[in-house]
């Protein structure tokens, strides 16, 4: 083996994002890494990479054991990286981007005309003949991702881990990164591809290792798998297993709120149609990048929609951006929680707040002692697990953090809410409260669109399911229809409805 | 030809079509005595200038600059004026304490994750104080060598002078582009201007690179500090106020990305020339008031700011179409 990882264990406060993995990857083979949001595919390249510490388990490349402490020191050993996001300088020529670091001098001055020849020479035997004296940033990102490579491989030369490179190319442009790629396997190098299109999967790898959890849940030889036992793997999930049906899937009745008609946009989503109905819970389900949060930033006006139309009983509605989604009555808890939902150092009371104050507007305050009633209210509705309301929402638990975005577009009383992962990072128990709450919100009404990867959750609670693949709306199930069989086979496209 | 350069050809087009229509108006203005005296006048700025290129395209900014120089020239008149020291040795220390005073600042930089803005904020109210410690008035440097320094000039054909300053401001142009363009450090500078976190994962060493490239700024500040006490013949702690955002203007006049990442040395001796000459024509007409200058420099930052977005929205738009 070229590269062997075993017992690889790597715990984060609260996690433990891999537990005891093992890893391997052979001479002139491509492995597929795969796994869902948290399975914890980045932690363990990052461990390979040196940008994170192993707390146990063992590295061995070429038999020997190695323990990388900086991308650099990876580097220097032999195992180099590309990432989604092209890791070189837009700013810098295409041969200054290949040879940065090592450009050969002469009288001490880099010798710029030897440079280009020899970053010439190393494109080259990637197929690729162009002026490398333009700036990077001026080609293609297929191009910019084969510099990448090139350079990586130049470099290290013996592993090369490929994180999501196919992320942003189109059909064209992924098969001439598969050319160089399938060309440097046969030269002997090890390749590890991370992907979640599984259509690349079953093209490019030779073995796939499936990650759930942050354990390994299989190695296997790539072709005695199909896409059905893949999706089994990565959602834990098996066809065989019985859900009992625990949400009455009777509303299907519902009376119709909103509808939207061929919203989408080029590269992001294709255009889709798509009702809601009042008190309905919609969900949407599919793999990781199938374009979930993407119909969700559509609907929100995060991202503007190439044509299309969404209306209501009473007319056409203008979403053009979040401000005029939240006057159509919209609300949007987004995935990262962190980042996009909570603002960490104000305190309960000043999150809940902030929705309502931005549409009333600076000029008239919402009174303190509203604010009060508003925040003690929803703590108390909510059942937020906090010491007082004047505490910053940082210190509170995702769950708790989570209620308070929740109680934010609450006290905004939203007809429609978005929720994209509303239990990422949430313990059992406040799991169940936050699916609970879903169900008594639309019982007074209000429609809800939920989008998550765990299929048991959105057959609990959704009366429809809206299945995406390969960022296109690809299925629709009701009522009865709608079970986790349907879904996982309609997630794998086997038997659509 | 790549879309950077297009910045500099605009500022090289600008300076010439400007030089141009001067000319029509006033014949004697292509003449090498307005050349000589457009070096001469701007050498100070020029070489500060051109520190300030390689600070911008790192992605930082010296607000220093300007103070530094009033310090430089207060120093050498002080220490000439009160010990019996050559002027070149004063020079030296000068140079040494000034490039000192940079790397430190480059060093806070980086160690404490400061932004430039702030940290070159302390040093240029630091430099301002320590001038007036050493001296409130204006203190004439009376020394020979000085005499010396301001007659050494190359008489050009058509009676122009080339003075030493003014050749000394197209060495360090020349230092400078060799610099950005021909050195590993200059490759880095670019790279942190492009981006940290890229640069770091492409082996770029942050720190050292930051102390350098604010130290090359002090050390330029130092030299225009000389410069600007050989053309005035002597030192004033009022001097040289806000020269930092004249220079600041003259690079980004020069085509150089104020975010940093773009941009070239040449370009910056253009930007200074281009102001330079504003002011060279408003002389001639005699009936503008100066203040005209401030005004077309302020229009002319305008028009290249709208450039350089322009252009990144069309490389942007580029990119797009290459990627779908």
């Amino acid at each position: 083996m070229l590269l062997s990882i075993r017992s690889l264990t790597k715990a984060f406060p609260g996690t433990r994002a891999l537990d005891d993995v093992d890893f391997d990857v052979a001479a002139g083979e491509v492995h597929a890494l795969l796994g869902e949001n948290g399975a914890g595919k980045s932690t363990l390249i990052k461990c390979l990479t040196g940008a994170y510490q192993r707390d146990a388990g063992t590295i061995a490349l070429d038999g020997a054991r190695i323990d990388p402490r900086s991308t650099s020191q990876a580097q220097e050993l032999g195992i180099g990286t590309v990432y989604q996001e092209v890791n070189l300088l837009p700013n810098l020529t295409v041969a200054q981007n290949l040879m940065f670091g090592r450009e050969p001098r002469r009288f001490g001055l880099v010798d710029s005309r030897r440079t280009r020849v020899v970053a010439q020479a190393m494109l080259q035997q990637y197929g690729l003949d162009i002026n490398v004296d333009r700036d990077l940033g001026t080609y293609s990102v297929a191009i910019q991702q084969i510099v990448a490579i090139a350079r990586a491989v130049s470099l290290s030369g013996k592993v090369l881990i490929l994180d999501e490179p196919t992320a942003s190319l189109d059909r064209r442009e992924v098969e001439m990164v598969f050319d160089v790629v399938r060309d440097l396997r046969d030269r002997g190098l090890g390749i590890v591809f991370v992907s979640h299109f599984l259509d690349q999967v079953f093209e490019l790898t030779d073995r796939v290792t499936i990650l759930r959890n942050g354990r390994k849940i299989v190695t296997e030889t790539t072709s005695n798998l199909n896409r059905m036992s893949l999706i089994e793997h990565m959602l834990g999930r098996a066809l065989e297993d019985a859900v009992s049906e625990t949400h009455d899937h009777g509303k299907a009745a519902a009376p119709r709120m909103l509808q939207f008609d061929g919203i989408g946009r080029a590269g992001v989503i294709d255009p889709f149609d798509m009702t809601v109905g009042q008190g309905e819970v919609v969900g949407l389900a599919g793999l990781l990048g199938s374009g979930r949060t993407e119909t969700a930033e559509m609907l929100f006006g995060l991202r503007q929609s190439q044509g299309g139309q969404a209306r209501d009983v009473d007319g056409p509605l203008d979403l053009r951006n979040p401000r005029a989604a939240i006057g159509a009555g919209f609300g949007f808890a987004p995935e990262d929680r962190k980042t996009d939902g909570i603002v960490a150092d104000l305190s309960v009371r000043q999150n809940i707040i902030l929705g309502l104050q931005a549409r009333r507007g600076w000029a008239r305050p919402v009174p303190r002692a509203e604010q009060n009633r508003l925040a003690d209210d929803y703590i108390r509705k909510l059942d937020i697990r906090t010491s007082d309301r004047e505490k910053p929402i940082g210190e509170l638990s995702g769950g708790n953090q989570q209620k308070a975005v929740l109680a934010r577009w609450l006290a905004m009383n939203p007809r429609f809410l978005i929720l994209d992962e509303p239990t990422r990072g949430i313990d059992v128990g406040a799991h169940a409260e936050i699916l609970r709450l879903i169900e008594d919100l639309t019982a007074q009404g209000m429609s809800v669109l939920v989008i998550s990867s765990e299929i048991d959750e959105l057959v609990a609670v959704a009366d429809r399911v809206i299945v995406l693949r390969d960022r296109r709306h690809v299925a629709e199930l009701t009522g009865a229809e709608v079970t986790g069989d349907r879904i996982m086979r309609a997630i794998a496209d086997e038997a659509a409805a | 030809m790549n879309t950077r350069a297009l910045p500099l050809y605009a500022t090289i087009a600008i300076f010439l079509l400007a030089y141009l229509l001067a000319w029509t108006q006033f014949p004697n203005i292509l003449s090498t005595r307005v050349l000589g005296n457009l070096l001469t006048d701007n050498a100070y700025l020029g070489i500060v200038a051109v520190g300030m290129t390689l600070v911008i395209l790192s992605g930082g900014i010296d607000l220093s600059v300007g103070s530094v120089i009033a310090f430089s020239g207060v120093f050498i008149a002080v220490v000439l004026r009160d010990t019996g020291l050559h002027p070149l040795v004063v020079f030296a220390l000068l140079l040494l304490l000034t490039t000192a005073f940079g790397a430190g600042m480059g060093f806070l930089i980086d160690r404490l994750a400061m932004p430039a803005f702030i940290v070159t904020l302390a040093g240029m109210f630091l430099a301002r104080g320590a001038a007036y410690m050493l001296s409130i008035q204006s203190v004439p440097i009376q020394h020979p060598f000085f005499q010396t320094l301001q007659g050494a000039y190359y008489l050009m054909p058509g009676k122009g002078r080339l003075t030493l300053i003014g050749v000394l401001m197209l060495l360090v142009v020349a230092l400078g582009m060799v610099i950005a363009h021909r050195t590993r450090f200059g490759a880095s500078v670019y790279a942190l201007g492009g981006g940290e976190q890229t640069a770091r994962l492409m082996g770029v060493r942050q720190g050292r690179t930051t102390v350098l490239v604010y130290a090359f700024s002090g050390a330029m500040a130092g030299l225009s500090g000389i410069v600007f006490s050989v053309y005035t013949g002597s030192g004033y702690s009022l001097a040289t106020v806000g020269t930092e955002l004249t220079a600041i203007a003259a690079v980004v006049i020069g085509g150089t990305l104020l975010s940093g990442g773009a941009g070239y040395v040449l370009g910056t001796l253009v930007g200074v020339l281009t102001m330079g000459l504003i002011q060279t024509y408003i002389v001639f007409d005699g009936s503008l008031s100066s203040w005209w200058t401030k005004i077309v420099i302020g229009l002319l930052l305008l028009v290249f700011i709208l450039l350089q977005k322009g252009l990144l929205k069309l490389s942007g738009s580029r990119l797009a179409r290459g990627a779908a």
